[in-house]
């Protein structure tokens, strides 16, 4: 005890990060990611997709020969250690740019917090628009989609692929991302599609063990069609009870986020069910999975780690290639050896980067564009799982609200044409 | 770190000697901001939680468990949270007392009820009482944010605004103060009769009964002060986190402080504040050394602590000290 | 609400309540006996569930028949309480009977932070899902409405047994009396004769296979991950406390009304499921402040 807050005594002491245009011995990184509790489902095997990208990376000599540091804050700690954690990782463990986090609340925390510290931050997974909708950042940029895209996507994908359904129900945990998810689903529905009846509305606890009850009242509504954003162990859980008992045989389920379960879930997904991932995350994603990269990268993950990749292994490898981008962006630009926090500053505005998907974008409120990827779940035996077939990839600036509006008012703005107006890439599988 | 061994209560010989060390102690906490930077935050959580923790101990002088008191925390927290949301630009004296009323007045409903109860009924009685709040947070998410809870924005301070510097360094001292003032308050509480009269229940209730006193109404006040407490506790919490979840209500966090309020030495109130500092580093530096095994090093720090030193940290110092007393 | 519903809700609340009750009966057996509320009776909950899913897993993969699944969910179950429970009650419960209440209480909260751990760091935080033994069995439609075998008769059925069973062997066999005459008065019971520590470490192991035996059954039917324990401990903290401390019957009874209760407010309010178990604990306990069951004198179970 005495010894550690001596050592932590001492090292505040010591001077610390580098000095602007010196080349570091190492550029250092903290990332928060869930390594305990339910969201360590993405957590885990995001903290793992890094090590080994980040070894690869510095294997090639890392960015202009200074290699990449990643440490890791567990989220699922609480609130308190997350942000003394965050705080240390920053002051006293020199890292240049934070990535953080899952958790829309985690995010919510430690965005104003990185902007205090005055640290480059990527919000590398969290899910809520509001952020950048609601205030304006400096430090604080997003790697990837928010909800608005990624919802839109789903209600554009059932309505191309099933036009006639007319009654529908949601099932979704009972938190933040439960509740605005559906917002913004009802919200588009009721734009494209206005005769359609919504029939039921559940709310299960978050954790819930047991969806008996709900499934028993959704056989007596008989929905067309049955939305749960849901994700990890919840999802399973439904999904399992509801094929257990054959409400799929009946309904059609969107799942915008069951590509994270597809492996776990195995023969008890049914085919012909939604699937979506939060982005165009897929570990057989069709424009990609003939590049040597992208093989090379999921052959590696599936030694090491004996799974296939979940959307938040793009969305890790998209922070990186953002880190990496920006670096050597702002190295270039300014003919310098390593760059100042302003040079990486500035090259972040309107960067380009590619990780395991399509290439995103950072736009001018720091919002990522990013593709979207949808599908309809197979079982065709190549796999121990169901796969995605009748593919479609959504070019992510036409679903994400414009700068400086509010999702929900844009959604408002838009009419059933819409639907028609987007056109999506399409694959067989 | 040494203001551990200086925060010991004057029990036994020499109080001038032993109140001396206390004192340096407050002096060693005051110095960290400009000692160790780096802590300030994490003893600032401490201290929050500190308070909340003399609340349970408050409890436990009368021998009550209370399974429940996360309640109090949160509703002190959560009246905050909705205070800045409501009137911005906010005095942070305003939702402090805010807070800490909110709290007190919670106290005296689930008081009046749960007084009635002795042993284990009082502590799962408390605990329901704090799981139904812990739903309501979780469930009516359009007013309470749901399990991501609510910002709680920077309050200002007596009309200024001040930068996050400068805020965490004022809220830092202003828990020594408020620790340091409410700490000796509840010493001198537990010493004054009504005080006097709320430990008996602990030893003998029916005697209270036979001197016509009702340890029930002896058993609201004490029951009120672990309430308001747990509220100054909770609003420091929120102020210092900058965000309240339900989290804050959830029983696992009354279990914490009731695990806290034994650590550091059960129905002490110096070893309220010496528990949470070193639960506080334990859980901190735990989850940063050993990221997988925090709460299992916790667990069996816990089982140390219970089955060798029974007197918590608190007391294995007064042993030491008494020993050391002895010898020189 | 027609008739139709009001069955469909009755059949969800009973299979729901059964599982809550079979878990509730191992704390309220411990209770009542050690005088212990055992936290750890979540983890054991969940280890019960993991070490199932594992076995199960093992066992099926050699090729053998899914109907195997449930001699290996009661060898789950015993093999929890006897490795897990049995130097629980032997290494730290036993150094502290005389200690305050709290202290136990603590004890055994700080065995749920280690345990949980535990369960982390053997099975990893990936969710497990092992329904064989459910689909084995089949499905009934009722009024239109699908329905497992498994959660509709096989879990009332186990939960009927359990209870019928404990009570037998606490009154009718010797060492069941033998249990009952040490939860009467130890000190009476050791000065004839009875082991009172023999007798503590045997409560404990049955009350930990129980709750293993919860977490086996619950198994097919749920994702097994980190944190299931800690959210069944308080709902079975719930049905013991409405039922009345160590109160057997009792717990059948609470843990029907607080099943009842959620099902039928998922059908009428769907909004306040989550808070039925909280409340009927708390409105039971301000009348009547012993549980429904419970005598505030003598112990009973």
């Amino acid at each position: 005890m005495k010894k550690l807050i001596a050592t932590t005594a001492l090292c505040a002491a010591l001077p610390m990060g580098a000095f602007a245009q010196d080349k570091p011995d190492s550029l250092k990184v903290g990332m928060t990611t869930f390594l305990t509790g339910p969201a360590s489902v993405f957590g885990v095997p995001a903290r793992d997709a890094m090590d080994i990208m980040v070894q690869n990376l510095n294997d090639e000599g890392g960015i202009n020969g200074v290699p990449v540091e990643v440490s890791y804050i567990d989220e699922g700690a609480g609130a308190e250690a997350l942000t003394s954690e965050f705080r240390r990782a920053v002051e006293q463990g020199g890292a240049e740019v934070m990535f953080a986090s899952i958790s829309s609340g985690n995010c919510q925390t430690l965005a104003p917090l990185a902007e205090d510290l005055e640290v480059i931050n990527f919000m590398w997974d969290c899910g809520t628009q509001r952020i950048f909708e609601e205030a304006d950042y400096d430090y604080v940029f997003r790697t990837q989609a928010n909800a608005t895209p990624e919802m839109l996507a789903a209600v554009i994908y059932l309505l191309k692929t099933q036009p006639d359904f007319e009654t529908l129900a949601v099932v979704n945990q009972d938190y933040a991302w439960g509740r605005d998810s559906w917002d913004i689903f009802r919200t588009a529905l009721m734009q494209f599609k206005p005769d359609v009846e919504i029939v039921g509305e559940f709310f299960p606890a978050f954790g819930a063990p047991d969806y008996s009850t709900e499934i028993s009242r959704l056989q007596a509504l008989q929905p067309d069609v049955v939305l749960s954003t849901s994700w990890g162990g919840d999802l399973d859980t439904f999904v399992q009870q509801a094929s257990q008992r054959g409400l799929m045989n009946n309904s059609t389920f969107v799942l915008p986020l069951a590509e994270s379960s597809l492996e776990r879930l195995g023969s008890a997904l049914p085919p012909g069910q939604i699937v979506g991932a939060r982005g165009d995350h897929y570990f057989l994603h069709p424009e990609r999975r003939d590049d040597e990269d992208f093989k090379s990268f999921m052959s590696q993950y599936e030694d090491q780690t004996g799974n296939i990749t979940v959307y938040s292994v793009f969305h890790a490898s998209q922070a990186l290639a953002a880190l990496e981008a920006a670096y050597t962006k702002a190295i270039e630009e300014n003919g310098v050896e390593w760059p100042s926090q302003e040079q990486v500053l500035a090259a972040m505005d309107g960067l380009e980067f590619q990780g395991l998907g399509r290439p995103v974008t950072i736009r001018e409120d720091n919002q990522g564009i990013e593709a979207q990827l949808m599908g309809t779940s197979a079982q065709n035996g190549d796999y121990p799982f169901a796969t995605l077939e009748n593919i479609m990839i959504f070019d992510g600036a036409e679903l994400t609200a414009p700068v400086g509006e509010v999702s929900t008012d844009w959604i408002e703005t838009l009419g059933p044409e819409f639907v028609d107006e987007i056109e999506p890439t399409t694959f067989e599988n | 770190m040494s203001s551990v061994t200086t925060t010991a209560p004057a029990t036994g010989s020499s109080p001038a000697a032993l109140s001396l060390l206390w004192i340096a102690g407050v002096v060693l906490l005051a110095a960290v901001p400009f000692l160790a930077p780096n802590l300030q935050l994490l003893v600032n959580f401490a201290l929050a939680k500190g308070l909340a923790v003399v609340g349970v101990t408050v409890l436990l002088r009368a021998g009550q468990v209370s399974f429940g008191h996360a309640l109090f925390f949160g509703i002190s927290a959560y009246i905050g949270a909705f205070v800045m949301a409501s009137v911005p630009g906010m005095d942070f004296f305003g939702i402090l007392i805010a807070g800490t009323l909110g709290a007190a007045l919670a106290g005296l409903v689930v008081g009046l009820f749960v007084v009635r109860y002795r042993g284990i009924f009082f502590g799962m009685l408390n605990l329901a009482f704090s799981m139904i709040f812990w739903s309501i947070l979780e469930k009516f998410y359009h007013i309470t944010g749901g399990a991501d809870g609510i910002r709680l924005t920077r309050p200002t301070v007596l009309g200024m605004e001040l930068g996050r510097d400068a805020f965490e360094l004022f809220l830092y001292y202003t828990a020594i103060v408020l620790v340091v003032g409410l700490g000796w308050f509840t010493i001198r509480w537990f010493a004054s009769p009504v005080g006097q009269l709320f430990q008996t229940i602990k030893t003998n209730e029916t005697r209270l009964e036979y001197l016509g006193i009702s340890p029930r109404r002896a058993m609201l006040s004490g029951y009120l002060l672990s309430a308001a407490l747990c509220g100054v506790g909770g609003i420091l919490m929120a102020t210092a986190q900058g965000v309240v979840t339900p989290e804050y209500v959830w029983w696992v966090r009354s279990a914490e402080m009731v695990f806290i309020a034994v650590l550091g030495g059960a129905g002490s109130v110096r070893g309220a504040f010496l528990g949470a500092l070193i639960y506080e580093f334990v859980r901190t530096y735990a989850s940063a050394y050993a990221g997988d095994v925090w709460q299992m090093l916790l667990g069996a720090f816990l089982l140390v602590i219970i089955l060798f030193a029974p007197g918590g940290i608190i007391g294995i110092f007064e042993r030491v000290f008494a020993r050391g007393k002895g010898t020189s | 609400m027609n008739l139709t519903t009001f069955l469909l809700a009755l059949f969800d609340g009973v299979s729901y309540a059964a599982l809550v009750f079979i878990v509730a009966l191992g704390l309220t057996l411990i209770f009542g006996v050690m005088r212990i509320l055992n936290v750890a009776h979540g983890s054991l909950y969940a280890i019960g569930a993991y070490a199932t899913v594992s076995l199960v897993g093992w066992v099926l993969a050699l090729g053998a028949a899914p109907i195997l699944a449930f001699p290996l969910m009661i060898v789950s179950a015993i093999l929890v309480g006897v490795l897990i429970g049995g130097p629980v009650e032997y290494l730290l419960l036993r150094r502290i009977y005389d200690k305050p209440e709290v202290l136990q209480l603590l004890v055994t909260f700080a065995v749920f932070m280690i345990l949980e751990d535990v369960q982390r760091l053997v099975w990893g935080t990936q969710p497990y899902f092992e329904a064989q033994a459910l689909r084995a069995l089949g499905n009934v439609t009722v009024f239109g409405v699908t329905y497992t075998v498994y959660q509709l008769i096989l879990l009332p059925l186990v939960a009927l047994t359990l209870l019928v069973g404990l009570r037998f062997f606490l009154r009718r066999t010797v060492t069941g009396k033998l249990i009952t005459a040490t939860t009467e008065d130890r000190e009476a019971a050791q000065s004839i004769g009875i082991d009172a520590d023999r007798v503590f470490l045997l409560t404990f192991v049955m009350g930990a296979i129980l709750a293993g035996l919860g977490g086996a059954l619950a198994s097919p039917t749920t994702s097994i991950l980190p944190g299931m324990g800690a959210d069944m401990i308080v709902l079975s903290f719930a049905v013991v406390a409405t039922a009345g401390l160590g109160q057997i019957e009792g717990a059948a009874i609470a843990a029907l009304m607080i099943g009842m209760g959620r099902s039928f407010a998922i059908y009428i309010w769907p909004e306040v499921a989550v808070l039925v178990p909280y409340l009927i604990m708390v409105l039971v306990l301000l009348v009547r402040p012993e549980g429904l069951f419970g005598s505030p004198a003598a112990r009973k179970i």
